[in-house]
């Protein structure tokens, strides 16, 4: 055989390998929105065949009756006011970090930094009670505060880095003109700081929204489940009831929105997402 | 001026660092004196009872199942999908990019976007044995003799378990060498070739060496998070952990033991004890695959 001939028997190899695996990923997800729109029956028939009547009541009873709309509701609540909490309070110390030395500054920047180290199951018990001293279990407040606070390590380590990149020039003539150093953090630096907290802000949300074990600890009472631990609660209970199609409905509503923002944003994704393994 | 900035500092840090103390500082801390208490259900009152938790980790054989699971899933998951997103990153990145290759990258990436929870329920049906997909595909091609109760039996439910993880992790992985590889100058293969060399040696002599750094961190971010399964395994396995603990793993164990049996004092023991063996393994792992930086 002689090298070019190889060379695309190895090309047409390499074509087959990938649209293998590509089949082997979408397959399955494909399956479950096909399947989201049968009977049970229908589904334990043969996982082969299309629906004969696509059900879209299945949705509708998978949103309403198995409250998937309210889980989906309590998840979007304790992200979005998470995330937002934690750039807050991450571009406040990062700032400090970035912009002002005093005594501690370096061992500061360690303790918020170093909680990226440590096993997040070292601290679970001692969690569980530090948020029920508080009264916040089963609360909004209590889990956005601890979602907010976990993602502090990552984001402050990062727009730290962000914050020293910036020229302080600017700062400094803003303040020499009178400006407060308020002023500066809102007025200048913020505003700059946008695509990183950005970046940072979509990188939190996926990571907050995917987010099983602090929600199986702290928020115990059904009604204020969050989306992934309802559909797993609904999943694992369902052996009683057997409601197949509206599990699967469930499924497709928490796969379909997550793939949707992907698929949007996938460039700033996957980037920023490899970005925080190579950190 | 000076005294403005000081204020404007402890002004910006207050809330934050106090939360944070709370929150993340504090639970850390707690963490190691409860280890060494019998605090058990919701009694307010415990003693400090040395040792005794650790002793009584090292004489139970349940815990000893888990880590041997943890150890078996240390060794297998980084060997299996490194080896397979290394194979798929090639096969992507064959001659400068083969065509779709950025479509294919898109596709692979959808598992690491989905909660672990979520990839656990749609796997449990693809598992079920009667209506579930992987055995209706074997049936239907005519392997009926392979259909199964995947994770009901004991000598299939970790395994299967281990593909769910290495079907969820591949693309990640796949996005993070191809973009490693990308940044390798295409003269060096231009070279190799003109050398003589086929594409499986371009590969070996110059893509890994190349890309090792990227690769050393990914088995590095896998080992650790061998120690760190927790919801696949707590959604997928009967009991969960079983059957018969044959998919028990330390995070589950200490789970269970806390916030089934509510014995505190052990779960943080064993919380002490995954800390522990997290350290090493980064140290260790990191140690092992260290190799001298190839500069290009």
């Amino acid at each position: 055989m002689t090298r070019t001939a190889t060379g695309r028997l190895f090309g047409g190899m390499t074509q087959g390998f990938a649209l293998v695996w590509g089949a082997m990923v979408l397959f399955p997800l494909l399956w479950s929105v096909v399947s989201s729109f049968k009977t049970d029956s229908e589904i334990f028939q043969s996982p082969w065949k299309l629906p004969a009547v696509w059900h879209w009541d299945n949705f509708s009873r998978a949103w309403s009756e198995s409250h998937i709309g309210r889980y989906f509701f309590n998840s979007l609540v304790v992200v979005t006011c998470g995330v937002v909490i934690c750039l807050l309070l991450s571009a406040a110390v990062a700032y400090v970090l970035a912009q002002f030395e005093f005594p501690g500054s370096k061992a500061l920047y360690y303790v918020f930094v170093g909680g990226m180290v440590f096993p997040g199951f070292m601290a679970l018990v001692p969690l569980f009670f530090v948020v029920q001293n508080l009264g916040l279990m089963n609360t909004y407040l209590g889990l956005i505060l601890v979602y907010a606070t976990g993602g502090m390590s990552f984001s402050v380590f990062f727009l730290t880095a962000f914050f020293k990149s910036q020229s302080k020039e600017l700062a400094e003539a803003a303040l020499v003109d009178g400006c407060s150093h308020w002023g500066v953090l809102f007025r200048i630096m913020l505003p700059l700081a946008r695509p990183g907290l950005v970046s940072i802000g979509i990188f939190q949300f996926l990571g907050m929204w995917n987010e099983y074990l602090l929600p199986l600890v702290l928020m115990t009472d059904e009604n204020r489940y969050l989306v992934t631990q309802g559909l797993a609660n609904l999943a694992v209970t369902q052996g009683y009831h057997s409601d197949y199609s509206g599990l699967f409905a469930g499924l497709t509503i928490s796969i379909l929105p997550v793939l949707a923002v992907y698929l949007v944003f996938h460039r700033q994704i996957s980037t920023g997402m490899t970005a925080g393994a190579l950190k | 001026m000076h005294h403005g900035k000081y204020r404007f500092v402890f002004g910006l840090l207050l809330i934050p660092l106090g939360l944070y103390a709370v929150f993340v500082v504090s639970p850390y801390v707690q963490a190691f004196p409860i280890a060494f208490t019998d605090w058990e259900g919701l009694s307010a009152t415990y003693r400090y009872i040395g040792f005794d938790n650790f002793v009584a980790l090292f004489h139970d054989s349940v815990f000893w199942t888990a880590l041997r699971h943890n150890l078996f899933l240390l060794v297998s998951l980084p060997t299996i999908i490194v080896t397979l997103s290394l194979f798929f990153s090639a096969a992507l990145n064959h001659r400068g990019g083969i065509r779709g290759a950025k479509f294919y990258k898109i596709i692979y990436f959808f598992p690491a976007v989905l909660s672990i929870a979520v990839v656990g329920v749609l796997w449990q049906f693809i598992f079920e044995p009667r209506g579930g997909l992987l055995n209706g595909f074997l049936r239907a091609v005519g392997l009926d003799a392979l259909a199964q109760p995947w994770l009901g039996d004991g000598d299939t439910a970790l395994g299967s378990i281990i593909a769910v993880v290495v079907w969820g992790g591949v693309g990640f992985y796949v996005v993070l060498f191809t973009a490693a590889m990308a940044a390798i100058p295409k003269e060096l293969y231009e070279a190799a070739l003109l050398d003589g060399a086929g594409s499986v040696q371009a590969f070996f002599r110059i893509t890994l060496p190349l890309i090792w750094n990227t690769v050393q961190v990914a088995i590095a971010f896998l080992v650790i998070g061998a120690l760190d399964q927790f919801a696949l395994i707590k959604v997928l396995s009967v009991g969960p952990g079983g059957p018969n603990d044959a998919t028990q793993v330390i995070s589950l164990y200490m789970y269970t033991n806390a916030f089934a049996y509510g014995k505190f004092g052990y779960a943080s023991a064993i919380g002490v004890t995954l800390f522990a063996l997290n350290m090493i393994l980064t140290v260790l792992t990191f140690r092992l695959t260290r190799r001298e930086r190839v500069v290009y």
